[in-house]
């Protein structure tokens, strides 16, 4: 099986290296469009700042190739927040394959932004997430998020509920960090290397 | 919810871990690797990695033994110690550090931390401060605490939070190795300042100084070494205490 990992100078791709190498497999590096189109499963990791991010996904002409993939394709974090069509993180126009828009938390005196630490998944459903039970606890970072919409496939709370994984087709987005999940994660990244 | 989190740290120096009362007296606790491994499946809910002497010897953070945590780490991973400029930054998260703790480069300038938030996100900023009590202030101290700043601990960390600091890791010298309870009211202080998240470390000795630093002190995660490392309290047994206290844990 041929992963390919997206490589867009942005994310911290390391840990999700490191995480597929756990789970035995072998992934590339890569921004090139051919590797990518042909690769059975490809992994985009986001970290950082949204309109950043899209301005590098932009040079690399990746802004066009991502949407044309037709094999599973998991974004994480940063990764699954570029899958929708906007962020309210410096008015940000995103990829545009699932239709929510991006927002900030608002911090109050119990709920603190970035929602930093391990959090419950609830209303899990699909093959990405078998396995898991409401007791299981993924690790979240960041301090925007989409809203729940029926491309949700599990939800997350803080307070409020909001998408901790979304689903159309072939393309799924998470917003915790499947290789920072123990044993969870990589349950859930095992599922997405099966599907 | 978001549960409260509990972090071993690994004092680093020469490969070794290392540990030390009030930033003194250092003694062996063993092969960084080997622990990060134990923690991770213990439980532990992230791992701090601070390279100590790396500030003072001006050397740049052992990128080759972060590659080895981070290889088999499957939690999330906070790295610090000599940490100055933008490349040091890149070099660590590119070794697998998830996030960096940044200190006396911060407090030197603190236009790096918004240099590095704009670069990398507040997510993985992560700016360690070193306070004593000095005639009822806490004081800020820099260069692996040598050093005072004449910057009081609340102001710092607000200045920093505006600045885009994710998060503070907070040490109170006054407390640390002694195993006498955390710095609750510096604790409270500081986490009422800031909107992001705390993490209160120094003075952990039993479970029940972790319960006080939660509830009184409102941190949103306990960083301890020394009750760890000697196989004095294990994580496991400190969870379970916790979340019959009513604090919410991952279990």
């Amino acid at each position: 099986m041929e992963i390919a990992v997206v490589d867009y100078k942005g994310g911290n791709v390391q840990s999700v290296l490191f995480a597929l190498e756990r789970l035995g497999a072998q992934a590339v590096l890569t921004a090139d469009p051919e590797v990518l189109r042909r690769a059975d499963k490809v992994l985009f990791p986001g970290e950082g700042e949204a309109s950043s991010a899209m301005q590098a996904l932009r040079e690399a002409g990746l802004d066009l190739v991502l949407p044309t993939l037709t094999q599973p394709f998991l974004g994480i974090c940063l990764g699954m927040q570029l899958l929708g069509t906007h962020s309210e993180e410096n008015d940000t126009p995103m990829l545009g394959l699932l239709p929510f828009q991006v927002q900030r938390f608002v911090p109050d005196t119990a709920h603190k932004v970035p929602h930093m630490g391990w959090n419950n998944l609830q209303a899990m459903r699909g093959p990405l997430l078998a396995g898991l039970t409401e007791a299981d606890h993924v690790y979240f970072v960041h301090s925007y998020y989409a809203p729940v919409g029926p491309y949700t496939i599990a939800q997350a709370a803080h307070p409020g509920p909001f998408s901790a994984a979304v689903q159309h087709e072939n393309f799924y987005g998470v917003q915790f960090h499947t290789e920072k999940s123990g044993p969870v994660g990589t349950r859930i990244l095992a599922n997405f290397l099966a599907l | 919810m978001v549960k409260k989190r509990l972090i071993p740290c690994l004092d680093v120096r020469d490969g070794r871990t290392v540990k030390g009362i009030q930033f003194e007296g250092l003694r062996d606790a063993g092969d960084p690797v080997a622990l990060a491994a134990r923690y991770a499946h213990e439980g532990a809910d992230e791992l701090v990695f601070l390279d100590i002497t790396a500030t003072n010897q001006r050397r740049q953070p052992l990128t080759e033994l972060v590659r080895d945590v981070a290889r088999v780490l499957d939690i999330p991973f906070t790295v610090g110690g000599g940490i100055s400029t933008v490349a040091d930054v890149e070099a660590l998260l590119l070794s697998g550090a998830d996030k960096v703790s940044i200190n006396s480069a911060a407090l030197a300038r603190p236009a790096f931390i918004s240099d590095l938030a704009r670069r990398f996100g507040s997510q993985c900023v992560v700016v360690a401060v070193d306070a004593r009590l000095v005639e009822g202030e806490w004081q800020v101290m820099t260069r692996a605490g040598t050093t005072p700043t004449g910057r009081q601990a609340v102001d710092w960390c607000r200045t920093a939070a505006d600045l885009g600091a994710g998060e503070f890791l907070l040490t109170s010298m006054s407390h640390d190795g002694t195993k006498a309870g955390f710095a609750l009211e510096l604790t409270r202080a500081v986490s009422d300042a800031v909107s992001v998240p705390v993490i209160a470390s120094g003075g952990a000795g039993q479970p029940s100084d972790f319960t006080a630093v939660f509830e009184a002190g409102g941190a949103d995660a306990a960083l301890a070494a020394s009750i760890f490392h000697f196989n004095e309290t294990a994580l496991p047994a400190l969870k379970q205490y916790l979340h019959a206290a009513g604090i919410a844990v991952r279990l």
